[in-house]
Formats: structure tokens, sequence, C-alpha cells
């Protein structure tokens, strides 16, 4: 036993990225276990490893973790990832939880029956610069500082710099009218530890792609 | 101004009653504002009290929050119903997740069409009774305390007996199975924040009708 926390989900995205990307942020070193087939989803449900049945699954101090919120708030609370106080958290935990609504809406955008696809890129172009950016990009503005809360880095900067990433992936130019969150994100992409995850070779996760999602729904349905 | 919280929402269970759930039984007092119109959104909108154009709202401590999970997490952190160290707060989000679950599919019931709701019905059943019910009848039998997480109430136990409420309003007999979940939902409501909660006349809400369900679509849909 190695001591590393340890993931169990597919070898993708989907709910266990922001995850990783805490993890990586923190500079904490992990393990994979990738489901292939139902029948690894079936032996981890059958041993009693999953607590409600579902992925992900963190293996972290002698906890066998599930949901995805329960284990982000553990990891972000041990490396000190979430404020200094109630109120800090209380704001990191606001951006945080809109920054998830959106991500739901692009995880999801691989899932979409071709004639729904095209509605529901507009609808995440229009949340992504409509509801969401406007907010972060006015926090930043109002404040001027580096980081979202508190002039401190926390798990906000974490998730949203993935998300911003995320939408940029979907629509390249989806930033063109955001200028302090453009600076946010090569403010954030620098520091050493995410550098490191955005280097070729990480545990980072690349794209869902359409010829990927007949496996995954072999696995989960 | 009283200094209580304030709750915006609709009248109505929706997205905000676990928070009323949790603000009851930490014996926390607090005011509640319901939107009727979607003038009066537009309104909250306009005036920058929705960071995210979204309800549930809270006024609490000075802030204007926003997000449910962010409105519990700070509840149940400010009234020690949060658990004494990381660990303990992992267990209790753990539970308060898996109950979540189960509560979005109460949540969206009223909102499906006709013709869909015996199958979601038998879904809320299917998930209760083999997912979720026999998680927490296990966590009671085996330490055999009164709560869920370290013999001491917490958030965990507060959403537990929401959900179990809720889904015996639809599934009468739903705990059948389950003498732990009996004997904890005798328990709980007998608590005297909880008690006080479930007589008539508290801010606790009915189950959703009709009514509700056409004054939620007047105001949000697009």
């Amino acid at each position: 036993m190695s001591g590393k926390p340890k993931l169990h989900y597919f070898n993708g995205r989907g709910r266990m990225e922001s995850i990783r990307w805490l993890l990586a942020a923190a500079g904490v070193e992990f393990e994979e276990c990738f489901l292939e087939t139902k029948d690894d989803l079936t032996k981890l449900q059958k041993d009693g490893s999953l607590l409600f049945q579902q992925v992900p699954m963190v293996e972290i101090d002698g906890m066998k973790m599930v949901q995805t919120r329960a284990i982000g708030n553990y990891i972000a609370a041990k490396y000190n990832l979430c404020g200094k106080d109630l109120k800090e958290r209380a704001l990191i935990d606001m951006y945080v939880e809109a920054i998830t609504d959106l991500n739901e809406l692009l995880m999801t955008h691989a899932f979409q029956p071709a004639d729904k696809k095209e509605q529901h890129f507009a609808t995440i172009v229009d949340k992504a610069t409509n509801r969401y950016f406007p907010v972060y990009e006015k926090v930043l503005k109002d404040h001027g500082q580096d980081f979202l809360v508190g002039n401190r880095f926390s798990r906000a900067d974490v998730q949203l710099l993935e998300t911003l990433l995320m939408a940029e992936e979907c629509k390249p130019d989806i930033l063109a009218k955001f200028p302090l969150l453009q600076s946010f994100k090569a403010r954030i992409s620098n520091i050493p530890t995410i550098k490191k995850f955005l280097q070729p070779g990480s545990q980072r996760k690349p794209p869902l792609q359409e010829k990927d999602v007949p496996k995954l729904m072999k696995i989960f349905h | 101004m009283s200094g209580k919280p304030r709750l915006t929402y609709c009248n109505g269970r929706g997205r905000m009653e676990p928070v009323r759930w949790l603000l009851a039984a930490a014996g926390v007092e607090f005011e509640e504002i319901f939107l009727e119109t979607r003038e009066q959104y537009e309104k909250l909108i306009k005036d920058g009290s929705l960071m995210f154009q979204q309800v549930p709202l809270v006024e609490i401590d000075g802030m204007k929050m926003v997000q449910t999970r962010a409105i519990l997490s700070y509840i149940a952190g400010k009234y020690n119903l949060y658990g004494k160290d990381l660990k303990e707060r992992a267990l209790i989000d753990m539970y308060v997740e898996g109950i979540t679950d189960l509560m979005q599919m109460i949540l969206m019931f009223p909102f499906a069409p006709p013709e869909a709701k015996e199958k979601n019905l038998d879904s809320i059943k299917e998930r209760a009774t083999n997912r979720y019910f026999p998680v927490f009848e296990k966590v009671l039998k085996q330490h055999g305390q009164d709560f869920l997480v370290n013999n001491k109430f917490s958030w965990a136990d507060v959403q537990l007996i929401e959900a179990i409420l809720a889904v015996e309003e639809k599934i009468p007999a739903v705990l059948s199975g389950f003498p732990q979940l009996q004997a904890f939902k005798i328990r709980m409501s007998n608590m005297p924040t909880i008690k006080k909660f479930l007589q008539p006349g508290s801010p606790r809400k009915p189950p959703p009708d009709e009514r509700y369900v056409e004054t939620v679509l007047k105001i949000f849909k697009k």
C-alpha cells in the first residue's frame, strides 16, 4: 500500500476530473484504477466498496470516499484550499457550486443526441457568457487580486481554471469579452503544480470523444 | 433589520426546504419572502441580489448567499452540525450527498409529464429501498447509536429525517423493511426543535401541488 490516494473511475474526465485537478493543484500524487467493463463496476459494487454503488470512489486516509462533492470538500480542507474561516468558505462554496453547474452542462455535451446538440451548445455558450463568466470577471475586477477569495489560492481558483479551459475547448474564443479571466487563466496556469498538470503525460484526461461514448454507456447502463 | 436569516424562494418546498429544515433543527428563527410573480424575480436579478440569477437566496450574517449546498454548509458549520473534524465531516458529506441524490428525484417529480409519473414513482421506490435506505439502516445497526455520525446530532440526521418523511408521503409503507430507520424517524421527530417544525403553523411547507408547479413555471420558465 503506497499511502497515495487511489482513484476509481473510467479512463476519462467525467465526475472525477475536478478531483484530479484538486489533488494535482495541491501537489498530491495519486494512483488510478480504471473501470473498463461493466464487470469492473459490478465487482466494486459486490465487494461493498461503493457506499451508494456509484463511482467516483477515492481511497484516501483509510476511507473509501464516494460522492464527488464529499471527496472534493475533504481534499480541499485537508490541503488548506477552502479559505481561512466560515465566511471565506461560504464564498468559495458559492463560486465552486456555480462552476459545477456550468461543468455539468459541459460534461453532458458529448451525450446529447444529434438533434439536440446544437441547442445544447447554444445553452452552454449563453450560460457561460451571460450567467457565470461575468460574475468571476467582476469579482477579479472589484478586488484586483490574483485569486478569487481572500487573496489566497483556493479550490475556487482551481475549479474556475478547469472550467475556463473546458469552455475554450468547446468554443475557442469564449473568453473574448473577459480580459481578466484571460489573465487569470494565464496566471493560474503558471502555478508550478498546475503547470505540471497541464503538461503532456500528466494524469489530466482528454475531452470525451464521441467514439468513446458507447463504451461508457456499456459500463454504466 | 431583525438579524434573523431571510429566505427568498417560492412558497413551497423545492430547493429551499432542506434549508428550512436545517435552520429549524438548529433552533434558528428565520423570515421568508415568497416569489409570486416573474416581475419580483426580475427585480431581484436587476438589483444584483442573485449572484447567478437564481434562487434560493438566503440573507445571513451580512451575506446574500446563493447555491443551496453553499448555504447548507454554512449553516451546518455555524451551528455545529458538521462534525468535530475533517473525517466526521467527510462522513456527513457522503451521507448528505447520497440523500440529496434521492431528494432530487422527489424534487423533479411534480414537473414530469403525467405519463412519466408512475415510472418515476417506481424509480423513487427502487432507489430508496435498494440503494439509499439500506445504507443508513446498516449504519445505525452497526453502531447502535442514536445519530448517524459519532453519536452526535448533525446535518446528516436532519437530511435523513426530511428524506424519510418525503418518501413516505409518496410511498407510505416504504420503511417496512427498515426497523432501525423507523426508530430513527420517531427519535428525530421527538427532538424538540424538529418536533416544533413538524407541527402545524411552522415554516415547513406542504408537498408540492399543481398550483405550486404553475407558480414555478410562470416565474422561471423562459
